[in-house]
């Protein structure tokens, strides 16, 4: 995702996990899914070759948004819902920088859901990291904007009405040009998805299924267990016909509606799945795809759902603030103030 | 105006005069105004306007909702204020006049495009009969002129369709009052010029206009002469013009140079602040960069984020923005970084008034935040005074690491005056060094980065920025530990935190220009204390006052929070204190609180800066003559 990847470090001593952890004491429920989720980015954390000091996390608030303390690198842990604006003003500032946003279904979804789509469409250098519990934590247990219709919780005691939203699809209709998702009960493919998502350039989001065990335990067994994956989880692997199952017996296509649905490979035969392209700038197929993940719980992708190039917004930033000095020359005050009609008293 | 020489045929000079241009929205009346603004300020005049224009963009054409004027009051001396009573009102329409009528004085001179007072216009302006004919304008030197169709008459030769030459009529009426008060022809061609150059009907149409308005003023015989307002005697050195906008606009570009800091600049579109933006978004080689945020709060999010990066963070909105913005204000004092929060005040509450001017954001910019959350405030007294009170703004945030509101209006955000130009080689240097060392020392001997270890004086925290190695730290808003700015939620730390951002905040009161207080003989028992905008009309005032053998002190405040540490003497010195407010009394009730003194108000909330008339009268009442 950033710049500072591109130049990393050259002369990096090797850095470990520890260089990556700083000295708080972490504050998350016994059992939380956010712990899997911090030892996978810190682990991965050496792997991206970028110093620490180069480093910002912005959150907003939530349980996860106590994230950027455990992390030892510069870090903001903002107002509710604002993290990708303050991590947009990083950014923009400094696109030497290596910025990262952590934040939650409330947090980026409800009431920060402005600032999430835009960041998105601009295309900030930034890896957005969303840990999806589908429930208020840190406010102890309301419905969220992704818990699905009927959640009974202390705020809808006879079930909420609203429907939810489903990250990733709104990710793509919100012009992203990287989107996946992962979970928290499997630590290398978190990685695996954070490394990707750190690559690109340009905003990468991120949804992470994560349990919260105290409100909302075991929201997304019915496809994270270990004995629900074959049968749940779609493993999407780019330029491969997109199939899972214990058997990989199962697959997607394409119907004439242009909507992703789950057949039968014996019924259909090979040819006819949908072949996995991260890359189609149409977003149409990615979004289709994003839909499999029906509430409650039904076959899910998982993986990289779309991952296009398009320029970042603070490189053209940069682009118009060379191409002006170019044209112009550096400015000067005076020069500018002198600018216009002036005359002289003597 | 007064009239002093007459030659016979030629102009009759004046010292000043004041100009109302008035017609629909779509009539171009505001670009008049500034024609007129800009020859005569190069002409030397002093001067000071008054842009007065509708909400809607396109309100019902003809109607008294869509009158925009423009008021321009030109001198050959030193004046405050765009003047009280227009000694001349250019009417395009019926409706124009009627909207502006009451604001004229018996002796007053209308020049009205007559073509425009035909029986649908006057119905929509709500006259019944034509006041062009029913004698109810005895009092006023009327000209009736038919503009439209001289401007049509003027345009035929140049290929425009009659529909779109008639559009050039505010050129005519600009070329008849550049006629009438002898000002130079030349910019005008030269701005239409460059205006207008691409499109060569266009052009054509428009400087026929403007000639035939001229010559139309030498020939008609309508008027008996000319006038002319001589170069006023200003301080010596270069002018221009410049509204308060701009003047914002390039007080921040000084900044940023003189912090040697690249300017980071977020706002959102916000009627009378946008400006603002537009102003910065054209000068990108000075490496200034401009975000327009998606809402309110992504603009000042932008800018915290970019002033944690080592940017100065700035950004501007009016009144409803603030309300917005207020949580992440709260942020920034909480995280001690510096920023800039620019408001353009305008009628509130709610959308309120959004192209008037009103100073009722004062209590906002105090208290607009939940918990205690003290930050500094800093007003522009005059248009061009924007330039040095964003500066100063900035010299305050960067020094102390704390967010800044500088307040300004709508009447100086539009309004414009000459400008004598800053010594740009002799402006302060207000940067500071980012921390690049540890600055703890833990009993092992270890060092470590501590975010909120403070400087004795100034109780700021230092301001690391990341890419700095062995300095990185999270900071948020939640509350944190004195010195290692860790979380903290401990009873005595929280009240420590507390009372230190307020300290810290009180403490700048040592480090601001005491006010200036004038009282020319010394004598005055009355002092008169305003803030920001209304400097002009509380001026203005004054001299009326003192015309008439009285007495009166007055100081305006830059500086409001905190207040100049000599405020409280200065008070105590008089026995009668009078503040006037664009508001019902915030800064006499801020003066009361802080000085316990019977500070008396003058308030107005009319979308309209104060006349000096009005002060001038108040003043009288105090000093019980
Ligand atoms: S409330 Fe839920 S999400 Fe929050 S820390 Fe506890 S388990 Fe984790």
């Amino acid at each position: 995702m950033s710049d500072a990847s591109n130049q990393s470090d050259a002369n990096a001593v090797t850095l470990t996990r520890k260089d990556f952890t700083s000295d708080q004491e972490v504050r998350w429920c016994p059992g939380c899914g956010d712990y899997s989720v911090l030892t996978a980015v810190q682990l991965l954390m050496p792997e991206l070759n970028i110093k620490p000091e180069n480093q910002v996390f912005v959150s907003g608030i939530g349980c996860a948004s106590r994230f950027p303390y455990y992390m030892n690198t510069y870090g903001i842990h903002s107002i509710h819902g604002r993290a990708p604006a303050v991590a947009t003003g990083v950014a923009v500032a400094r696109p030497d920088l290596d910025v990262w946003v952590i934040t939650g279904d409330g947090d980026a979804l409800s009431i920060g859901g402005n600032h999430f789509i835009h960041a998105l469409r601009r295309n900030v250098n930034m890896t957005i990291l969303l840990f999806n519990n589908q429930i208020y934590g840190l406010t102890k247990g309301q419905y969220s904007p992704t818990s699905e219709v009927g959640k009974v919780t202390k705020s809808s005691p006879f079930g909420s009405l609203d429907y939810p939203f489903n990250p990733c699809s709104l990710a793509i209709g919100s012009e992203a040009t990287f989107v996946a998702r992962t979970h928290d009960m499997d630590r290398k493919h978190m990685q695996e998805v954070f490394r990707r998502a750190h690559e690109h350039r340009g905003a990468a989001f991120v949804e992470i299924y994560q349990n919260c065990n105290v409100f909302n335990d075991g929201a997304f067994d019915g496809v994270t267990a270990k004995d629900k994956r074959a049968e749940m989880l779609i493993e999407l692997r780019h330029g491969e016909p997109i199939r899972f199952g214990a058997e990989n017996e199962f697959g997607v296509r394409l119907n004439q509606f242009g909507e992703a649905e789950i057949v039968s490979v014996a019924e259909v035969g090979e040819a006819a799945l949908l072949v996995h392209d991260e890359h189609r700038y149409d977003p149409s197929t990615a979004f289709a795809l994003s839909r499999l993940a029906e509430q409650p719980v039904s076959p899910t992708p998982m993986g990289v759902l779309r991952a296009i190039d398009r320029p970042t917004y603070e490189s053209q930033v940069q682009d118009q603030l060379t191409a002006a000095q170019e044209r112009r020359g550096p400015g000067h005050l005076r020069e500018l103030i002198e600018s216009g009609a002036v005359w002289d008293v003597v | 105006m007064t009239e002093i020489s007459e030659t016979n045929g030629s102009p009759k000079s004046l010292d000043r005069v004041v100009i109302r241009f008035a017609g629909d929205s779509g009539d171009g009346m505001q670009l008049v105004g500034d024609r007129f603004t800009d020859v005569s300020a190069a002409f030397g005049n002093d001067l000071a306007t008054l842009p007065n224009y509708p909400a809607e963009i396109r309100a019902p054409a003809g109607t008294i909702a869509g009158v925009s004027s423009f008021q321009v009051h030109i001198a050959d001396y030193d004046i405050v204020t765009p003047g009280d009573i227009p000694n001349l009102l250019v009417a395009m329409n019926p409706a124009a006049l009627k909207a502006n009528i009451a604001d004229l004085a018996p002796g007053s001179a209308i020049i009205a495009n007559i073509d425009a007072f035909e029986p649908r216009n006057l119905d929509k302006a709500g006259y019944e009969a034509n006041p062009l004919e029913d004698g109810s304008l005895d009092a006023f030197r009327v000209y009736p002129v038919p503009m439209t169709s001289l401007t049509l008459e003027a345009a035929k030769d140049t290929g425009a369709k009659p529909r779109d030459a008639q559009r050039s009529k505010n050129f005519f009426a600009l070329g008849l009052i550049s006629w009438m008060y002898t000002r130079p022809v030349e910019p005008v061609y030269k701005w239409i010029a460059e205006r207008f150059g691409k499109s060569q009907i266009v052009h054509d149409a428009n400087l026929c206009a403007f000639k035939a308005g001229y010559h139309f003023g030498e020939t008609a015989e309508l008027f008996e002469h000319a006038y002319e307002v001589q170069p006023a005697k200003l301080p010596p050195g270069r002018y221009r013009n410049i509204t308060g906008n701009a003047a914002t606009a390039y007080g921040l570009i000084a900044a940023g140079q003189q912090a040697k800091l690249p300017l980071l600049y977020a706002s959102y579109p916000i009627t009378p602040a946008s400006d603002i933006l537009h102003e910065l978004s054209k000068h990108k080689n000075f490496g200034i960069r401009t975000v327009q945020a998606e809402d309110e709060i992504s603009a000042i999010g932008i800018a915290i984020g970019g002033a944690f990066a080592g940017h100065l963070g700035v950004t501007a909105t009016s009144g409803p923005g603030v309300d917005l913005k207020a949580e992440a204000l709260g942020l920034a004092v909480s995280m001690e970084l510096p920023l800039i929060l620019i408001d353009v005040q305008r009628g509130g509450p709610s959308t309120g008034l959004p192209t008037k001017t009103e100073q009722a954001d004062l209590m906002l910019a105090m208290y607009g935040r939940h918990g205690e959350a003290p930050l500094p405030i800093v007003s522009a007294r005059t248009p061009s005074e924007c330039f040095d009170a964003t500066f100063e703004g900035a010299r305050i945030a960067i020094k102390y690491r704390t967010p800044v509101i500088v307040l300004t209006d709508g009447y100086l955000a539009n309004g414009s005056e000459p400008w004598l130009f800053p010594d740009v080689d002799a402006l302060e240097d207000i940067s500071i060094p980012f921390t690049t060392e540890p600055n703890h020392l833990n009993p092992d001997g270890s060092v470590e980065f501590w975010p909120y270890v403070r400087d004795e004086v100034t109780l700021a925290r230092p301001w690391a920025i990341p890419g700095t190695p062995g300095l990185m730290h999270r900071i948020g808003g939640i509350e944190k530990e004195d010195g290692t700015g860790n979380v903290n939620y401990e009873p005595a730390n929280h009240e420590l935190m507390t009372r230190l951002r307020a300290e810290k905040i009180a403490r700048i009161a040592a480090d601001i220009a005491p006010v200036e207080v004038d009282d020319p003989d010394g004598n005055a028992r009355l002092l008169v204390v305003g803030w920001g905008s209304t400097h002009g009309a509380i001026q203005a005032g004054a001299r009326r006052v003192r015309a008439r053998g009285h007495e009166v002190a007055t100081a305006q405040l830059m500086h409001v929070n905190p207040f100049p540490l000599n405020l409280g003497e200065i008070l105590s010195r008089y026995d009668r204190v009078l503040v006037p407010e664009l508001n019902l009394g915030q800064l006499s009730r801020l003066l009361r609180a802080e000085y316990l003194v019977d500070a008396k108000s003058i308030n107005k909330v009319q979308g309209l800066p104060f006349l000096s008339a009005e002060i001038e009268a108040k003043m009288m009442e105090m000093l019980d003559v």
